[in-house]
């Protein structure tokens, strides 16, 4: 069985999807491998991962907004089973940005333009994509940072960033993702750059969202505890490739994959104090140093020869839960679950 | 756990204030107003607060790093606030600082070698067989190979890189180690790696840590006493189990709350504090945390709450706990509430 959505309304279809960076005139090595994913309507998906396991690129890659040394060298990106904007070009692309698609970048100061007030960055986009008319941009740009939370917005739109703190740029970076409704609302690390109650005000916000909207949320972060929150479905990535795909409860309660099961149990929980935590040996291989079997063999304690010759597929574990390990091959086979 | 001997280090209503220019004079930036705290021997004393709250600029002053603008701090029983010359040449041997940054505070073109002998040589120890010896002894202490002598920074991973930040300050054998976040900036499964390292470490060494971070979780995993601060205040200390079972400051019952619960215990209820914290250049009167307060009154607006002791080792600053001892079995929510 597929790993679906339970609504038939599906916003992102990735699949099979392979980037690769050009590391040379001739050659090149692939970032990310094989990800597929599907998000429908008012889902939130999380993806968890290392730094450097290709999270963020997955993220951008969506957008077109990788990096120029990068390229999608293989699968396919569809939103709303309409729109392939893996075949899509730059000026096409501009037009799903911001309308149908939107992004809500890690860093608020460095996402927002220092030299513009708040209120032009986030009219740019009514009227651009919608065309609003100056003093109708005006008008939905209050609405918007009222719906945010923000304080006194009629003066807030003669601002700058600058002037602004942490939780309310970010605040803003969401005004204006979410100002023209999108779709599909891809958050990187949209919490990390904030302190932990400011955190919580502005999750509680992107729930909202969800609720009121139908808005489908794709989060990406390092911070398990968070997208446990969160997500109803979780995808782990590990060196560029899924290793584990799932409910959250499924992930969170039943993990399968030796990384995911290593992932939670170094996490410091107050149950653990006084034990030592369990830690992953070893560190994540550079993009050069991926052999050709199973990316985690090298730091796994169950890798067997097979594991570091051949790359397990997403193995079948549960009703709404795959991983990617030859350890479960067997499982399967009993139909254990 | 609580032992009734001198504090090896105590701090001192101490303060640090900051001029900046502005027209018309000049404003104060009062980063710390004044703290006193005093940590005993061998025991890990967290320090955890929000981005800007002078958790960092009360452990530099602690390592004497930076200047108190006005109090005292003593260190086994003797004044050490105005120690100069040959005292303070001995102080910074005794106490240490590692940095959070990995990345930016080892030299890049010193090798691993050179910079855990570095100390040794600036305070003209042992001959250059000796030191080598040293080295050697320290890289295997703290888990990297021989080889790594040679090394370059660069050529390290984020934990190897923290290794060598923890081995750097362990070179001259100290008894107190300020740690300010040392693993915020690196992975899960390596962090748990370093927090191993520091425990055992602790324990071999009988080292006493002032453990400075933002993250509850791992504050809570190595601590056995936490401060809470506030906007330059600490607002509330107690034993690492009394605080988080037990939160008495309404500000201390956010940041709990916020801790996302453990798979299978019952979901806490969330503290969503309105508001951002405020600007630390205006005048503050009264209660600090009273703009966020959900349970802030007339009173919190003129007085800066003092002191109130709550339990064995628990002392708050709150309004709301003056004159009330707090028996173990009140329960707090229900008296805030």
């Amino acid at each position: 069985m597929e790993l679906g959505t339970k609504q038939d309304e599906q916003v992102l279809d990735i699949r099979n999807l392979r980037i690769e960076l050009q590391t040379s005139r001739r050659t090149a090595v692939n970032v990310l491998e094989d990800v597929s994913l599907q998000i429908g309507k008012g889902e939130i998906v999380g993806v968890v991962g290392e730094s450097g396991c290709g999270k963020s690129i997955l993220s951008l890659s969506v957008l077109g907004l990788l990096p120029p040394a990068m390229r999608i060298s293989g699968g396919e990106l569809w939103y709303k089973d309409e729109l392939p904007l893996h075949a899509y070009d730059n000026r096409r692309l501009q037009r799903v940005r911001g309308k149908e698609i939107s992004m809500v970048f890690q860093d608020p100061m460095s996402s927002l333009n220092h030299g513009l007030t708040v209120g032009f960055q986030v009219t740019e986009s009514l009227r651009l994509h919608l065309g609003c008319s100056k003093s109708e941009a005006r008008e939905r740009a209050i609405m918007l940072f009222r719906k945010v939370g923000l304080p006194r917005p009629e003066k807030l739109l003669h601002e700058y960033p600058y002037q602004l703190s942490g939780g309310m740029r970010q605040r803003v970076m969401i005004a204006i993702a979410i100002s023209c409704n999108p779709g599909l609302l891809i958050a990187d690390e949209p919490t990390t750059a904030l302190d932990v109650t400011i955190q919580a005000q502005i999750l509680d916000l992107m729930r909202s969202i969800r609720e009121d909207d139908g808005t489908a949320i794709l989060l990406i972060s390092h911070d398990l505890g968070m997208i446990a929150d969160m997500c109803d479905r979780i995808i782990v990535m590990y060196a560029g490739k899924v290793v584990e795909h799932g409910t959250a409860s499924e992930i969170f309660d039943h993990p399968r994959h030796p990384y995911t099961i290593g992932l939670l149990n170094s996490i410091p929980t107050p149950a653990k104090k006084g034990n030592r935590l369990y830690s992953i040996p070893g560190t994540v291989p550079a993009l050069h140093e991926r052999g050709a079997g199973c990316r985690f063999a090298s730091r796994c304690e169950y890798a067997a020869d097979r594991c570091r010759q051949e790359q397990p597929p997403l193995i079948q574990v549960g009703k709404q839960h795959t991983a990617a390990c030859f350890l479960l091959e067997e499982v399967n086979a009993n139909a254990v679950v | 756990m609580l032992s009734y001997e001198a504090p090896l280090l105590e701090l001192r209503n101490i303060e640090k204030s900051y001029s900046q220019q502005s027209w018309p004079g000049s404003k104060k930036f009062r980063a710390v107003r004044g703290v006193s705290l005093s940590i005993r021997r061998g025991e890990t004393l967290g320090l955890v607060g929000e981005s800007g709250c002078g958790k960092s600029t009360v452990g530099r002053m602690t390592a004497r790093l930076l200047e108190p603008s006005a109090g005292e701090l003593h260190y086994k029983g003797s004044d050490i606030t105005d120690a100069g010359g040959r005292t303070l040449r001995q102080l910074r041997q005794e106490i240490q600082y590692v940095f959070q940054d990995p990345y930016t505070s080892l030299n890049p073109r010193f090798t691993v070698g050179r910079l855990l002998e570095e100390p040794l040589k600036y305070n003209r120890l042992g001959n250059r067989l000796k030191r080598k010896r040293d080295v050697l002894e320290m890289l295997d202490r703290i888990g990297l190979n021989a080889s790594y002598r040679n090394r370059y920074p660069h050529e390290l991973s984020g934990g190897q890189r923290q290794r060598v930040g923890i081995a750097r300050a362990l070179m001259m054998n100290p008894e107190f180690v300020v740690l300010d976040e040392p693993v915020s900036a690196l992975d899960v499964s390596v962090q748990a790696q370093i927090l191993n390292l520091l425990k055992s470490l602790q324990h071999e060494l009988s080292l006493t840590y002032l453990f400075i971070s933002h993250d509850l979780n791992v504050v809570h995993y190595v601590s056995d006493r936490v401060a809470v601060m506030y906007l330059g205040n600490i607002v509330e200390i107690a034993d690492v189990h009394d605080l988080y079972d037990r939160p008495l400051h309404p500000y201390t019952q956010a940041l709990v709350s916020s801790i996302p619960a453990e798979r299978g215990a019952a979901k806490r209820e969330q503290i969503i504090l309105s508001g951002d914290l405020p600007d630390p250049t205006a005048h503050i009167s009264g209660c600090p945390f009273r703009s966020r307060c959900l349970h802030a009154f007339e009173r919190c607006e003129s007085e800066m709450p003092g002191w109130s002791s709550v339990g064995e080792g628990h002392a708050v600053r709150c309004h709301l706990w003056e004159g009330k001892y707090a028996s173990p079995e009140a329960a707090p929510v229900e008296i805030l509430s």
